[in-house]
Formats: structure tokens, C-alpha cells, sequence
């Protein structure tokens, strides 16, 4: 087998090694049982918890749930925006690097603290280390939010009628200190023993082969690559993020941080089962991520390695397949892989540039980000498949003649209005936001001429990207965008937010008050959710809300330059 | 069911409906389903445009060819109105052949005056006898009579009523063929069940059930994506250059939305409790109907639902040193005035020729009663003879000094387990023997306890019976419970508990006793004959008071929930299909690569764009059917279920779309 693809699938085969006993790690944790860990956590969790004041123990209701997120939420950003706006007279700035403008500020704390990401800077230039530093607590941060919330998520789909769903800020920190941090750290150590920096040093200055200076960007690198690929963050150290050789060194290290992508929001799913003494619905969701997962990835690849048509078309032959914009020391196969990885999941971190990929894979990644629940981000990539989920069940449940009901709690006209609106929100985000842009471009293309860098669908495709990688706190881009403008840095920051915060209201919602609700007991009548027949009615229901809302938009972006370049 | 009721249009309830679809555009009625009220919408946008393009402005395409798009999308409203009126049509014409049974007829006062019976207010009293029409619905106060209820319930055998007991409601139009009764009116004119069902299926107060509710938020949520959808494509197209005529967003958007679902939900409902109602069965509300098909326990009475009727007598067993023939004769004299169905299966048990040979003349009668539960006979020498249950007996005999013999207790416990009910015989105050009755269970109920258990519904049968008799005809009938020795209080009890731990119960009951029960079931259902407190606290009345019709009920709550979920199904399998002829058609001018697209290979951006919107209109006519009738349940399983209704109206509402459109391409292309 092409050596490429067997690279693709053995990468796949660890983490799915690595992932269910993680998952039944995750799972211990949020169910407070114990581990070995305890002995050396134990002491940290306590000191957190003193340090803020905080009773682990007192259970809290979904709605408490919901302001103690968004609270610590508030507080971050404005943290945020204080050193970002004041960076270059706050210390840990050897490379005397300005401080951020109000709008870019904005964008990204906005950006780091909705687990997006989305930079329309570039590091080396664009942060001080205590910049750096900041973004990368609120990697932690972001990525344990969507665990702790998801775990409530968990406890109210318990079969009891509880009103309490557990305490948000034990689950937080537990996140934080016993799976994120522990994992972090073992990708940061591979890392720099493969030579990505770690150092509190500025810029290095080295004599090239030609005999010229040439000035090193260096920093806390590895410790920062470890979190953004783990917390499906995907906010880089460098501007090229880890296509840069300081990020991302060796076929080696694009092996663990792509793998690193995925691990966490596959165990979470395992979590789940192993929570709920539920592992066949694990499975049955396990499934449904995949296979839509392997329908985005394997046209990606194949068009990738099969070279740009356009270039075919002028006699020069591509043997190792489409390689603008890719780096040489991972090849085809491995960057539509990370570029596929890193759009069904959040993370947003790219080793390659994904504007000069071929439309196929142009729109693969759309796809896979207008979806986002195909494993999807950290604990919240779950919380969206959750609203699909109550869809399904309530087209479903009525096809086997009975009201709707999920694990044993019926659904009501509540809980659909809720799951309808979280539905309708991200194609409403995506193409509003993109109508404008298009609307505004076509209006006056002279004057926006530093928008796009390419003309007609290229271009349209990067507006689209732009705003979908936005709603699905996303954060990779299309590049080829002028993205650093107020208007860019405005209506992102805006998006991110609703995207991010609504999308976790939501299911938190429905789950506690479908908590409250009395259990039914199953009966042969029971539609049952962990079935192969229930995994398909949910795919199909995914394919036709969150894709087929975007076929008119896909159409005259990557369908069109597809059929335009044949 | 005669064949005419079979027919799904009869020609003056489609003239009906076919006036009701015009008076439905009304916008103030469209409002209440968002789906088809954006429809409505649309199409008026398009007449403004036919008429702009009349007044000489170009840039929106051939007249004719607008025209022809107002035109399907303003059928496609009249379809969707007829659907929701034909079905109202023929719930009304079932309710006024039931209604036709009590016009106008006299009826007498107590003070003799005569009255129509349109002027009987709630709490008139009139009366009736041999060979009157009851006047209106009541209840008898004075008297018993044999009436026949064919009318109603289209049974001719005829029933007895009396006043007091469980079976003291009568129902107007039926006739009274022996004897009089005092009748006092329980409901004001025009207020009966009958009317206010009518009333429900007219739409006047109908109100959207829950799961209708929750369904509509789906739908409009799903609208509400493709307005989002076809709004911003015009900046989208903009910035491509590729404008779109409004008829063709206006097609884009109609064909996308729910309208297939959209425009059959009302009809779903009220065919739904039309379905009740041809069951015979009165529903008070649209929301009983639904839930019936969630119901996971159904409580029903041993007698009458599981067994025939009654017991009778199998076999005579004298204890030791009786002989057959004296035991059987004593107990035959026991039974000889006994007019129950018990007593009378005794004699027929011992045989005519026996029974003939024996007298009671110049004896006392002792009919049963609650204290002493025995009955019996003291003849004219004396000789008192008494039947009756096992400790009742026993208690007599050991009063009296008398042992209670060894034989006759093993065969009490005998029969018992058997199923069967041991009466006791003695004869002044000695034990003769025991007679042995037994339940006969109705053919075809282990039949339908086993469909009920592939449904998911946990049977339980009620019965008056010693536990063990009720174990034996329970596991013998296939019921998955049973309370034993049951007192009304009991019933209550078992639902409240059924109802703690989450499941839906349903019951059937007639008496007054039953009421309570009945109003704390999710779904009770009262029989016609039972007395008006049963009838005020069920959610639905029978009117051929069989108690199997619980059955029915619950496949008529599961058929309504099904036919909405396969249609709604259906209508969104449908948008792939469609997006694929109306996309490519949008931009093919602007972007001749989008050939690409046209997998169906149509003939012209608008032949595809009215194909598409043809076959969107056309379908709801052809749904029609299904949507009065309900898709048919199959108690395979809730995952065989799913798995057949998602692969024929899943994978065919792929499918048939794409046949479809194509079809009526072929056709439209030969004129455009």
C-alpha cells in the first residue's frame, strides 16, 4: 500500500488505541471515581478550590451551570483585552512587539476564549511572550469549558429525574488538571526533543549557508503547540501555524499533533458510554461521527494526491500529487489528512495552506466545519451532535407511533423550539454573515480589492470560509482573505460569540429540563437509540439540516470552480 | 363498515371540500400553519409579479411562464386546503349519521305535556316506554327496559338499562322496545359528547395537540432555514452575476419548505380522531387520540373483555358419603329460581330432565347479597339450600356445628388453581359438594395480548376472583398481570403506581366507581351504557361498549403519530431531489460549468424550475390518501418499525423526486 495512506491509518488506529481508555478515564473522572492520579491531583484540585472560594461539592442546576460558565467567560475577556492592548510595555517582550489595535484586540480574545482561534495576526510579530502566555491559558480554559459543560451534559442524561446536573467548576477544573494538562505535557515533551523551541528568550540570530543574518522567532513554543492541538484550539504560535518547521519539525511530530486533534473529542464520546453504562449508544454515535468523518476524508485525500487539474491540464505531471501550499516533509496524503482532521473537529490548526487546496477538498473542509459535529471540538463538538440527535429522535419516535422520547424522556414542543433555533443558528451565521460580505464586495469591488485575493469562486470561497470557520469556532482560514480589517475583526468577533455560546446554551438547556422530566421505563415500543437504524436516521438528518442548507452557497464556490477547472 | 363509508371521496363531500379549500385561503385561517402561510405569501408576491410584467416591465422572464408558477403555487395552496377539508368533511358526515339518530322527536313530560325534544333543558325528566325513541341523552332514575341501541352501535341484539346500577345511561335516538322508564336529561342542547366532537373535527375548537404543536415548531424551524437560505443567495448571486428571477427564488423556496407535510397535518389529526370516531368511539379531545398510541399499560376488565361474559357450571362434585344424584339435585333447587347467568348454567349443567323433575313451588327465594354472599332457596318443608363462595359456606357450617369437609377443601384449592370458581353447596347446614364454574376466555384474545406485547403495552387483567383463579386465567389468556379480588380503590391504586414509575395507563370502565380510575387513567374510556360520572371522566366514550375496544384505540393513537412522522420524512427527503433540478437551474445561464450539476439532465432552467414546483404541488394530492387512512402499524418492534418507515418513505422520498421531476420534465419540456 501507497506508504502515504498507510501513514493516514496507522496515525488513526493509535489514537483509536489511545482514545477508549481514555474515554473510560474521562469518564472516572466525571463520575468522581477513583484513579491512580488522585494521590498527586487530589492536593492541586483542593488548592484551586480554596484559592477561589469554591465548594466542589454543592450540585448545581443547569441555568447555574450555564452563568458560572459564561461569568468566568466575562472575566477572561476582559483580562484578555487588557494585555492584549497593553503588551508592549508589559514585561516578557524581549522582541519589543506593539501592543494589539482595539478591533484586532477584540477578534482575538473573542477568538481564544470561544475556542476559535482565529487569528488575524501573526504571532512572531503580533504578541508579546506574555501575549503568547495568555492565549495559551485560555487555551486550557476554553477547551476545559467544554469539557465541564459537556460532563453536565452527561449527568442529565442520567436515567433519574434529577434537577442538579453536579458542580461546574469541580468538573472545570478536573478537566484542566487531570486530561488536559497531563496530555499537554506529553506532546509538548515529544515535541521538544524533536526541536520545537522552549525558551523565554527573544529572537535568535544565525548566519545562513549564504553567509547572511537571518533573525529566529523563538518562544514557549512547544507548550503552546501541545494545548492548541489537544483543546482543539488551533490558534498557532507562528503565522503558518504548523506548517512552520518550529511548530511542527518532522513527519513525526505531524503524526502526534494530528492525532492530538482528535483524541480528546473521540474519547469524550466513549466517555459518554462508559458514564451512562451505555457503550452500544457510544458506538452507535461513534459510527455516525465516522462515517461522516471518512466521507469528508477520503475525497480530500484522493483529490489531493491525485494533483490540481489545472496544472495537469498543462502537461506537467505531479507525482506526489497537489503540492502549493504544502510542506514537502509531510506530502499530499498527510496534509489533506490534518486539513480534514482539523475542520470536522474545531481544531482549526493547519500544516498546509487550505486556500490553494483543490475544490474538492475546498469544500471537504467547508463541509466538515458547516457540520461540526463529526467528532468535533472538545466537549462541544458532542453538545452539537446532541441537537441532531433531538431531531432524529422526534421524526423518528413518531415513525414508530409513539410521542418522542430520548433515554427514557419524552420531548416536548420546549425542548424542539430550543433545538430548532441551535439548528437554525449556524446557517444563519454562516450565510448572513457571507450574504453581507458578498453583498458589500459586489458593491463596490474597487474599493475592497485588498479582500480577496482571488477573483470570482476562489474568491467567494474564501468569504465563506472565513465566516463558516468563524460560527464553527473553527479558527483555520482560507488565507487569501484581507482579514485584518475593522470589518473582518468586527463581524467575526461576533459570530464567534453567538456561535459559541448559543450552541452550549442550547443542549445544556434541553438536557436539564429533559433531566427533570420523569423517566419512562423502556418498553418494546421504545425507539431505541443505539441502533445501526437510529445511527442513519441521525446522519440523514444531519446531511439534510446542516448540508443541504449550504448547497446554494457551495454551488458557487467549490462546486463551481470544480466543474469550471474539469 | 359499509363499502360508501369505505370510499375515500364521495362526490358531495369533495363539492364540499372543494369550497372549503377557497374559503381556507383566508389569510387570518392560513396564519395558523406558518408552512403554508409562506406559501400563500409567495404565490400573492407572484400574481403582483404577473401583473408587473403585464404593465410592459421586463427582466423577469415570459409572462406565460410566471403565470404558469402562480398558478402551481396557488394549487398547491388549494391542494393543502383540500386535504385539511376533506378531512374535516368526512369526520362531520360520520358525526351527522350519528347525529341524524336524534332529531326531532317527541318527548313526554312527567306531567304528561309533550315536548320536542330540542326544548329538554340539563335536569328535564321525561318518560319512556315500549316503542318510544329516546329523546336525548340520559339517565334512567325509575325503571328498567330492554332497548335497542342499533341505531348507534349497529347491534341488534337489545340491551337492558336500568335505573341505579352501572347500566343506567341511555342515548337519544335509541329505542325503548319493553317496559318504562324515567329519563333525566344530563346535557344542555347541543352540548352532548356527540356535539362536542363534531364541534372538534369542524375545527372550531380544535386545538393543536402537544405533539402537533412540537411538530409544528419543527416544521417552521425548517422553513425558517430556507428563507435564511434563499434570502442571502441573492447577494450571493450578485456577486456572481448570475441574477435570479423572483419566480425562480419564490420555486426555490416553496419546493424547499415542508409544504408536503405542512399542507397535511391538520388532515392527519382530524382523520385521526375520524378514524375514533368510525370505531365508534367519541373522543373529547384530539390529544386522548395521541396519546393512546403512547399508552404502555392497559388495565382491562376480566369479564366481558377477556372472558365471555359469564361463568358457567362444568362439573358437580359431591363430598364423601353424598351421591352424585342427591348433590346434584340440591343444587339444582338452589338454582332454580336463581335467574343469574351462573345459576342458570347450573341447571342447564344438570339437565333438563332433571330440572323438570323438581319443583320450588311455595319456597322462599334468598337472592345473594354483599354480607352474606350465598343465595338460595327454603322450601316449602323447610329444606334450606345455599350456594355460595367457599368461606361463606364454611362459616355457615362451622356456626352451625358443623365440620367442613377435608375432600371438599382440596377441591376448592383444586379447582381454584384451575382457573375455575368453586361454589360451595349446603343443605341445612351441611356441605353436598362443590360445583365447579369456569371462565371461558374469548378466542383470538392470546392473539391480541401477544400483538399488544410486540407493541410494547403491558396487559393486566382486573377480576373480582381469588388470586389463584385470576393467576390461572391470566396466564391461560396471556395477560402479563392481573389484580385478584379487586375493589375499585384498587384499580386506582395500580394506575397511580403504574403512572409513578412513568407509564401510561389506559382503562376502561362503566360504573360510577370506576369514575375516579377513570379520570386518573391517560386515557380511560367509558362505555356508552355506564352511568354519566363514568362517562364525565373518561376521555373518550364507546358507544358499542366493548371492552375490547381499548385495543383499536391504542392502534389508532399509534397509526396518527406514525402517519405524521413518515410524512415529515418524506417531505424533507424530498429537498435533495429538488435542490438538484432547481439549483443548477438558477446559474446555468451565469455558469454554464453548473451542467455538471443537472444529474437529472432536464431540459431548461425553467422547465426544471417547473417540474420541480409541479411535482410539489401534485404530491399533496396523492398523499392525500395515506394521510386520511394512516400508515398501517405493524407490531414488529419499535427498530424493524423505524427501519421499514425510514426505507419506504426515507429512501422513496429520495427517490420518487427525482423519477418524478424527471417525469414532468419530459412533459413540460414539450411546451416550453
Amino acid at each position: 500500500m501507497n506508504s502515504e495512506i498507510l501513514g493516514i491509518i496507522v496515525m488513526y488506529g493509535l489514537v483509536m488505541l489511545l482514545a477508549i481508555p481514555l474515554g473510560r478515564y474521562i469518564g472516572k473522572i466525571f463520575n468522581y471515581e477513583s484513579t491512580w492520579l488522585d494521590k498527586f491531583f487530589n492536593p492541586i484540585d483542593k488548592l484551586f478550590f480554596k484559592i477561589g472560594g469554591i465548594d466542589p461539592s454543592k450540585e448545581m442546576n443547569w441555568k447555574q451551570h450555564l452563568v458560572a460558565l459564561l461569568t468566568i467567560n466575562v472575566v477572561w475577556f476582559i483580562i484578555s483585552m487588557l494585555v492584549l492592548t497593553n503588551m508592549a510595555w508589559l514585561p516578557f517582550n524581549p522582541d519589543g512587539n506593539p501592543s494589539m489595535s482595539g478591533d484586532l484586540a477584540f477578534n482575538t480574545s473573542i477568538s481564544f476564549i470561544t475556542n476559535t482561534n482565529l487569528q488575524h495576526y501573526s504571532g512572531e510579530s503580533g504578541l508579546s511572550y506574555l501575549g503568547q502566555l495568555t492565549l495559551m491559558l485560555w487555551q486550557f480554559i476554553s477547551a476545559g469549558c467544554g469539557m465541564a459543560i459537556c460532563a453536565a451534559v452527561f449527568m442529565a442524561m442520567k436515567e433519574k429525574t434529577s434537577t442538579t446536573l453536579g458542580n461546574f467548576y469541580s468538573f472545570f477544573v478536573r478537566s484542566c488538571t487531570r486530561v488536559l494538562l497531563p496530555l499537554s505535557f506529553v506532546v509538548a515533551i515529544i515535541l521538544v526533543m524533536n526541536g520545537t523551541p522552549m525558551t523565554f528568550e527573544g529572537k535568535d540570530t544565525i548566519t545562513t549557508l549564504e553567509g547572511n543574518e537571518q533573525n529566529i522567532s523563538r518562544g514557549p513554543v512547544a507548550a503552546f503547540v501541545a494545548i492548541k492541538q489537544l483543546g482543539t484550539n488551533g490558534g498557532g504560535f507562528y503565522g503558518p501555524n504548523s506548517a512552520n518547521p518550529m511548530e511542527n519539525p518532522n513527519y513525526l511530530t505531524n503524526l502526534v499533533e494530528n492525532g492530538s486533534i482528535f483524541l480528546i473529542p473521540i474519547a469524550m464520546v466513549f466517555a459518554l458510554g462508559f458514564i451512562l453504562k451505555r457503550k452500544k449508544l457510544s458506538w452507535t454515535i461513534y459510527s455516525v461521527m465516522t462515517l461522516g468523518f471518512l466521507m469528508l476524508l477520503i475525497p480530500a485525500v484522493i483529490s489531493e494526491m491525485n494533483g490540481n487539474p489545472a496544472i495537469s491540464n498543462m502537461g506537467i505531471a505531479q507525482d506526489m500529487g497537489s503540492m502549493e501550499g504544502k510542506e514537502v516533509r509531510f506530502g499530499s496524503a498527510a496534509s489533506a489528512n490534518w486539513a480534514t482532521y482539523t475542520t470536522v473537529t474545531s481544531n482549526g490548526s493547519v500544516n498546509a495552506m487550505h486556500d490553494s487546496m483543490t475544490p474538492i477538498t475546498g469544500m471537504t473542509t467547508l463541509l466538515g466545519m458547516m457540520i461540526n459535529c463529526f467528532y468535533g471540538g472538545v466537549g462541544v463538538g458532542f453538545l452539537n451532535f446532541y441537537i441532531f440527535i433531538i431531531l432524529g429522535v422526534f421524526i423518528s419516535g413518531l415513525m414508530v407511533g409513539r410521542t418522542p422520547e430520548f433515554l427514557g424522556k419524552k420531548i416536548e414542543a420546549k425542548e424542539m423550539k430550543i433545538a430548532m433555533i441551535i439548528a437554525l443558528l449556524h446557517p444563519f451565521l454562516i450565510l448572513v454573515g457571507t450574504a453581507l460580505a458578498s453583498h458589500l464586495y459586489a458593491g463596490n469591488p474597487e474599493a475592497l480589492s485588498g479582500w480577496l485575493a482571488n477573483p470570482s469562486y476562489h474568491g467567494f470561497s474564501e468569504m465563506l470560509y472565513e465566516f463558516t470557520s468563524s460560527s464553527a469556532n473553527n479558527g483555520s482560514g482560507f488565507e487569501g482573505l484581507g482579514d485584518n480589517t475593522p470589518f473582518w475583526n468586527i463581524a467575526t468577533g461576533i459570530v464567534m460569540l453567538f456561535a459559541r455560546y448559543l450552541p452550549i446554551m442550547g443542549p445544556v438547556a434541553i438536557a436539564g429540563m429533559l433531566a427533570q422530566k420523569q423517566y419512562i421505563p423502556e418498553s418494546n415500543g421504545t425507539l431505541k437509540t443505539d441502533t445501526s437504524t437510529f445511527g442513519l436516521m441521525v446522519f440523514a438528518v444531519i446531511f439534510i439540516v446542516a448540508a443541504l442548507s449550504f448547497f446554494p452557497a457551495l454551488t458557487l464556490g467549490p462546486i463551481a470552480e470544480y466543474f469550471s477547472g474539469k | 363498515m359499509s363499502a360508501s363509508q369505505n370510499n375515500l371521496f364521495q362526490k358531495e363531500l369533495v363539492s364540499e371540500a372543494f369550497k372549503q379549500s377557497f374559503v381556507k385561503l383566508n389569510p387570518k385561517i392560513m396564519f395558523k400553519n406558518p408552512v403554508m402561510f409562506t406559501v400563500e405569501i409567495g404565490t400573492a408576491i407572484m400574481f403582483f409579479v404577473c401583473l408587473w410584467i403585464l404593465s410592459g416591465k421586463g427582466s423577469q422572464g415570459s409572462f406565460a411562464y410566471n403565470f404558469i408558477v402562480f398558478l402551481v403555487l396557488f394549487l398547491t395552496l388549494l391542494f393543502a386546503n383540500f386535504a385539511e377539508a376533506i378531512a374535516e368533511a368526512r369526520g362531520k358526515a360520520q358525526a351527522d349519521s350519528l347525529r341524524k339518530t336524534r332529531e326531532e322527536t317527541p318527548a313526554r313530560l312527567e306531567n304528561g305535556q309533550t315536548i320536542s325534544s330540542a326544548e329538554l333543558k340539563k335536569g328535564d325528566i321525561f318518560v319512556c316506554e315500549a316503542g318510544d325513541i329516546i329523546a336525548t341523552d340520559g339517565e334512567i332514575i325509575e325503571g328498567l327496559a330492554t332497548i335497542d341501541e342499533s341505531a348507534i352501535t349497529g347491534e341488534s341484539a337489545p340491551v337492558i338499562r336500568e335505573a341505579g346500577g352501572d347500566k343506567s345511561s341511555v342515548t337519544g335516538g335509541t329505542k325503548v322496545l319493553s317496559d318504562k322508564i324515567k329519563v333525566i336529561v344530563t346535557s344542555e342542547p347541543g352540548e352532548s359528547f356527540l356535539d362536542k366532537m363534531i364541534a372538534l373535527v369542524e375545527g372550531a375548537s380544535r386545538q393543536k395537540t402537544p405533539n402537533e404543536i412540537a411538530l409544528t415548531i419543527l416544521l417552521a424551524g425548517f422553513t425558517l432555514v430556507f428563507i435564511i437560505v434563499t434570502v442571502t443567495l441573492a447577494p450571493f448571486a450578485k456577486y456572481a452575476n448570475a441574477p435570479i428571477t423572483i419566480a425562480a427564488f419564490i420555486s426555490l423556496f416553496v419546493c424547499l419548505i415542508p409544504t408536503t407535510i405542512g399542507g397535511l397535518l391538520s388532515a392527519i389529526g382530524i382523520a385521526g380522531m375520524d378514524r375514533a370516531l368510525r370505531a365508534n368511539v367519541i373522543t373529547k379531545s384530539g390529544k386522548a387520540v395521541e396519546t393512546a398510541g403512547d399508552i404502555d399499560v392497559l388495565l382491562l376488565d376480566k369479564t366481558g373483555t377477556i372472558t365471555i361474559g359469564n361463568r358457567k357450571a362444568t362439573a358437580f362434585y359431591p363430598t364423601n358419603g353424598i351421591s352424585q344424584d342427591d348433590f346434584i339435585k340440591s343444587a339444582v333447587l338452589s338454582s332454580l329460581a336463581d335467574d343469574t347467568p351462573e345459576g342458570k348454567s347450573i341447571v342447564e349443567l344438570a339437565g333438563v330432565e332433571v330440572a323438570n323433575k323438581l319443583s320450588i313451588e311455595g319456597a322462599t327465594l334468598i337472592k345473594f347479597t354483599a354480607e352474606t354472599r350465598t343465595s338460595g332457596v327454603v322450601l316449602k318443608d323447610g329444606t334450606n339450600i345455599r350456594k355460595g363462595a367457599q368461606d361463606a359456606a364454611k362459616n355457615i357450617a362451622l356456626q352451625a356445628g358443623n365440620s367442613f369437609p377435608e375432600d371438599i377443601s382440596q377441591k376448592v384449592i383444586d379447582i381454584s388453581s384451575n382457573g375455575g370458581t368453586p361454589l360451595v353447596v349446603i343443605k341445612n347446614n351441611q356441605v353436598q359438594g362443590v360445583i365447579e364454574l369456569q371462565d371461558i376466555i374469548k378466542t383470538g384474545m392470546k392473539e391480541r395480548f401477544e400483538r399488544l406485547r410486540k407493541m410494547g403495552i403491558k396487559t393486566v387483567m382486573v377480576t373480582g376472583d381469588n388470586p389463584l383463579t385470576a393467576k390461572f386465567i391470566a396466564e391461560k389468556a396471556g395477560v402479563d398481570d392481573f389484580i385478584a379480588e379487586a375493589k375499585p380503590e384498587d384499580k386506582m391504586n395500580y394506575i397511580k403506581k403504574e403512572q409513578a414509575e412513568g407509564r401510561l395507563v389506559a382503562m376502561m370502565g362503566d360504573g360510577t366507581n370506576d369514575a375516579p380510575a377513570l379520570a386518573q387513567a391517560n386515557v380511560g374510556v367509558a362505555m356508552n351504557s355506564g352511568t354519566q360520572a363514568a362517562k364525565e371522566a373518561g376521555n373518550m366514550v364507546d358507544l358499542d361498549n366493548d371492552p375490547t375496544k381499548l385495543i383499536e384505540i391504542v392502534e389508532i393513537g399509534k397509526q396518527l403519530l406514525m402517519t405524521r412522522g413518515t410524512l415529515t420524512t418524506f417531505s424533507i427527503a424530498n429537498d435533495v431531489a429538488k435542490y438538484f433540478a432547481i439549483i443548477p437551474a438558477l446559474f446555468i445561464t451565469a455558469i454554464p460549468a453548473l451542467q455538471g450539476l443537472n444529474i437529472m439532465g432536464l431540459h431548461s432552467p425553467e422547465s426544471a424550475i417547473l417540474s420541480a414546483v409541479i411535482f410539489n404541488a401534485i404530491v399533496i394530492p396523492f398523499l392525500i390518501p395515506l394521510a386520511l387512512r394512516g400508515v398501517a402499524y405493524k407490531p414488529i418492534g419499535a427498530s424493524a418499525l423505524l427501519r421499514r418507515n425510514l426505507f419506504i418513505y426515507g429512501i422513496g422520498g429520495v427517490i420518487v423526486p427525482f423519477i418524478g421531476i424527471k417525469l414532468i420534465d419530459l412533459v413540460v419540456s414539450l411546451f416550453v
